[in-house]
């Protein structure tokens, strides 16, 4: 027996996971035409692994294939993965990662909506471990033909210093422990642009385009990306206020980086992320300090991921203590499920 | 005069669907050949039945007295002869039963004498009785007895006259305030002086502009506001349209009396009219006939029409797969037709599969969180879902289960399709089902203890009679001294009360018996004596036979009795 309500919103889980895609495009777009359109070559071979990996894993696991992969959940996980992903990493490194994000993050701990952990973040964090030299090789933008990045990609020679620099969070990293340098004058060196890494802010605005959409969409909600901005540019902001020498300012952070593709599909990730308003804020703004902590004082250029893992394992604590008043029980005592 | 307005959280904007039933006028249902007229119109409200089969009845008199404190009465609808007292199955999911007055109309329609009520020289009290005698009951849907709702709470400042109809389709009310306004106001206002409070505010949804004119020139001279809130499912929920205008919270198991404000639908307040101004019982109401039908429309309905009649005078197409009862968001799917109108019912929808379209499958949820972004009560339907599939319902109840008013909301935004409120209600019941259960054993429990207790308390109840003989004994034999008694005078069983008491009562045998020697062997026949003479003749023949081992016989027979002394 069918029970009320007996309307529903023409919605869909399909729905929302093609609204990421699409806001997606912008910075995909701006990444293909700025820095190389490899980056074309990886997302497909990402999107064609995760749904074999999907479509495999739900047979194993006897679900129904068919509507599990329309839901384009799986391919929402390979564009990230390739997008946190150097545009030029040989292609298996994309298949191992993308295999780690469907088949152990999701599937293994029960499919969508089960997973504790980010996908995408695990498998950048996996990878960066496994493999940190091919890691870490980022194009400069522009720098590389269409035929060589696609050679790269496709396993061919890799004259690490010829087609790579360093990156703009690298630059300033290696630039600041040398010892010699300040920001002003690593600042001033070829992989930096106007504002983060020469090219990637165009990246950047085209993730920010893509994010402003989701929320005008209300795919997403306002919380995650104002407080993971919003704490990355007030502890960066105070830091440089005080030693402008040795600490880069907000606007080097927040366009450098996975900072914007983070702020708006990263940490917004439903399935892992906190889901209470409160909740929210605390999850992104904590993604936000341990990734300025790990870009400053840690051992990685990039900390976005690890802090993402760190803040995931906090989610069910702090669903748990920032549950919402509920209507009518305006005295009661904050916090708790109680 | 305006007052200001407050929002309540979430809430839904599903398409309205007004326009299909609100353009024409209420007409007057003509009358079945049978109305089923329920004693019992809700779970709340009952009704002794007080009429017999075959008896005449007028229009207007009362066939059911109301039974316990939620009772109120029950009257025929229309003129006409009790055909049947039966139970009839109502519309309800489950197709329960409930006891029904069967009335044959006779045409005339013939009404009872009946008077108006003067509530101003009357008592408060004569004047919530007369409520409920005349059967008045929340028409919004929930069918709560009015002199109840009047009766509790005091210090309220605030009546609010609820005319914000905020599911979809259903217009009886939109419709009742477009065209008695003014009746609807004057209930309110009887109703208003009856609690004493201070004023009276409608709330209409502004999606019902006639509606609101209507209302707002009926209240023109009055200190009456009334008031457009915006059109977001579901304002028309009683905590919610209070907290729109009042701005007060109500939480779950509280009452508005307790806030200072108390609330009634606006078709409530008409019937309150109709009874005090004309006298005249519940027993008709509107309701509206619309979804894929030829001639939608509202209707004036007399409680216990079979909604199978009814519905043939909107004339669902033939692609019609379900009737619902209520309005899309709350309803239900009819499982039969047979069934009465109730002062509850307020919509009846003929749906298809092009109107409602089946519910997609369900798929995982992704802790979008768009359920708790809709929900009134600022629940987490999706931790609610969590708990309630898990079967885990303490957790379910530390996240507010019984808060959740089963809007619906969640479901309908869910872009996982998942039917929340059906966990939500297959979690309270549950609940319910295990709270019976625990109770019941909570009683067997409580018998079982009790019956330990008893037993424990008629054992010490005997041992401080037993104490009390034996002592009363001990002081008699004291004061006979012990010749008469020599067993009893023995130490040892003095000591001990049971044995002075055994021994008492040998002496008290042993007294009887030598007084009289009580045989079974009296008062016998002739013969028969004759025939035991002749018996104890052969007997002692082989006792003498047997003479030779009897002494030992007699040794055994004695030595069991040694040690025990």
């Amino acid at each position: 027996m069918i029970h009320s309500p007996y309307v529903r919103k023409p919605v869909s889980v399909q729905r929302t996971m093609g609204l990421v895609l699409l806001a997606l495009v912008p910075g995909i777009v701006a990444h293909a035409l700025v820095i190389g359109a490899g980056v074309l070559v990886n997302l497909a071979i990402s999107t064609i692994t995760a749904v074999a990996a999907e479509a495999l894993m739900l047979h194993l696991r006897k679900r129904p294939v068919g509507i599990a992969v329309a839901d384009l959940s799986a391919v929402v996980t390979a564009w990230l993965v390739t997008l946190c992903f150097p545009p030029i990493v040989p292609w298996w490194l994309t298949v191992c990662a993308v295999l780690v994000a469907i088949v152990a993050v999701k599937h293994l701990y029960g499919g969508l909506g089960q997973n504790p952990f980010n996908p995408a973040m695990i498998a950048y964090c996996s990878m960066i471990v496994a493999f940190p030299a091919l890691m870490s090789q980022w194009p400069p933008a522009g720098h590389l033909s269409f035929d060589t990045q696609l050679s790269l990609i496709l396993g061919g020679p890799r004259d690490i210093d010829g087609i790579t620099g360093a990156t703009a969070l690298d630059a300033l990293r290696t630039g600041l422990r040398s010892g010699t340098q300040t920001v002003d004058t690593v600042l001033k060196g070829s992989a930096f642009g106007a504002l983060g890494g020469r090219g990637w802010e165009w990246v950047s605005i085209g993730y920010v385009a893509g994010g402003l959409f989701l929320l005008a969409m209300r795919i997403i909600t306002w919380h995650m990306p104002v407080a993971f901005i919003g704490v990355l540019a007030a502890i960066s902001g105070l830091f440089w206020l005080v030693d402008p020498a040795g600490f880069a300012s907000p606007l080097f952070h927040l366009a450098s980086g996975g900072a914007m593709l983070a702020a708006f599909f990263i940490v917004t990730d439903p399935v892992s992320g906190a889901t209470t308003p409160r909740g929210k804020l605390l999850f992104a703004g904590g993604i936000a300090l341990i990734a300025w902590l790990i870009r400053n004082f840690g051992a990685y250029p990039e900390g976005i991921a690890f802090g993402v893992l760190l803040m995931n394992m906090c989610v069910p604590l702090l669903d748990m203590k920032t549950q919402p008043r509920v209507f009518g029980h305006r005295h009661d005592i904050e916090g708790g499920g109680k | 005069m305006i007052g200001r307005l407050f929002k309540f959280h979430g809430g839904i904007k599903p398409d309205a669907h007004k326009n299909e039933s609100s353009g024409g006028a209420i007409r007057k249902a003509p009358l079945p050949a049978r109305l089923v007229v329920p004693l019992r119109q809700s779970a709340r409200a009952g009704a002794a039945c007080i009429v017999a089969v075959g008896q005449r009845v007028l229009k207007g008199e009362r066939i059911g007295e109301p039974e316990g404190f939620l009772g109120t009465g029950v009257h025929a609808p229309t003129s006409g002869t009790v055909a049947a007292i039966a139970s009839c199955p109502m519309a309800h999911p489950s197709g329960l039963e409930t006891p029904c007055v069967v009335i044959e109309p006779d045409g005339e329609d013939r009404w009872i004498e009946h008077a108006p009520f003067d509530y101003r020289a009357a008592s408060r009290d004569e004047a919530l009785a007369w409520l409920r005698d005349c059967g008045i009951v929340g028409l919004g849907g929930a069918t709560f007895p009015s002199h109840v709702k009047l009766g509790r709470g005091s210090g309220i400042e605030t009546l609010i006259l609820n005319g914000a109809e905020c599911e979809p389709w259903i217009t009886c009310d939109d419709r009742l305030m477009r065209e008695r306004a003014v009746d609807i106001l004057a209930g309110a206002n009887i109703l208003r002086e009856l609690i004493g409070a201070r004023e009276l505010v409608v709330g209409v949804e502004d999606n019902k502009p006639e509606a609101v004119a209507a209302m707002q020139a009926a209240a023109v001279g009055t200190p009456t506001r009334v008031v457009a809130v915006p059109a977001l499912y579901p304002a028309g929920g009683e905590k919610q349209l209070i907290r729109v205008l009042t701005g007060v919270e109500i939480p779950y198991g509280k009452l508005g009396g307790d806030y200072g404000v108390r609330c009634f639908n606006v078709g409530t307040a008409h019937a309150v009219y109709r009874a005090f101004i004309h006298g005249e019982p519940l027993i008709s109401r509107i309701v509206t006939l619309t979804g894929n039908c030829e001639t939608p429309g509202n209707w004036e309905v007399a409680i216990g029409t079979p909604v199978a009649d009814l519905l043939a005078l909107a004339r669902p197409k033939a692609d019609t797969d379900r009737i619902l009862m209520g309005g899309p968001m709350m309803g239900f799917a009819m499982p039969r037709l047979d069934v009465p109108v109730v002062k509850g019912t307020n919509c009846i929808i003929s749906a298809s599969p092009r109107l409602f379209p089946p519910a997609p499958p369900e798929q995982p949820c992704i802790r979008c969180t768009e359920c708790a972004k809709a929900c009134p009560v600022e629940l987490q339907p999706f931790e609610l879902y969590w708990h309630s599939r898990s079967k885990n319902f303490g957790k379910a109840q530390e996240y507010h289960l019984f808060d959740c008013i089963e809007c619906g909301c969640c479901t309908y935004v869910c872009p996982a399709h998942i039917p929340l409120v059906d966990y939500f209600r297959f979690s309270k019941s549950e609940i319910w089902a295990r709270e019976r259960e625990k109770t019941a054993a909570d009683q067997a429990r409580e018998r079982f203890e009790f019956r330990n207790f008893r037993q424990e308390r008629e054992k010490a109840e005997k041992a401080a009679k037993l104490a009390a003989k034996a002592a009363e004994t001990r002081a008699k034999l004291a004061e006979a001294g012990t010749a008469e008694a020599p067993a009893a005078a023995d130490a040892p069983a003095a000591e001990d009360p049971k044995k002075a008491l055994i021994a008492a009562a040998l002496a008290r045998a042993k007294a009887q018996k030598a007084e009289i020697q009580p045989q079974n062997t009296d008062n016998l026949s002739p013969q028969t004596q004759a025939e035991i003479a002749d018996i104890e003749a052969r007997r002692k023949v082989l006792e003498a036979v047997a003479a030779t081992p009897a002494p030992q016989a007699a040794e055994a027979a004695a030595a069991p009795d040694e040690p025990r002394s």
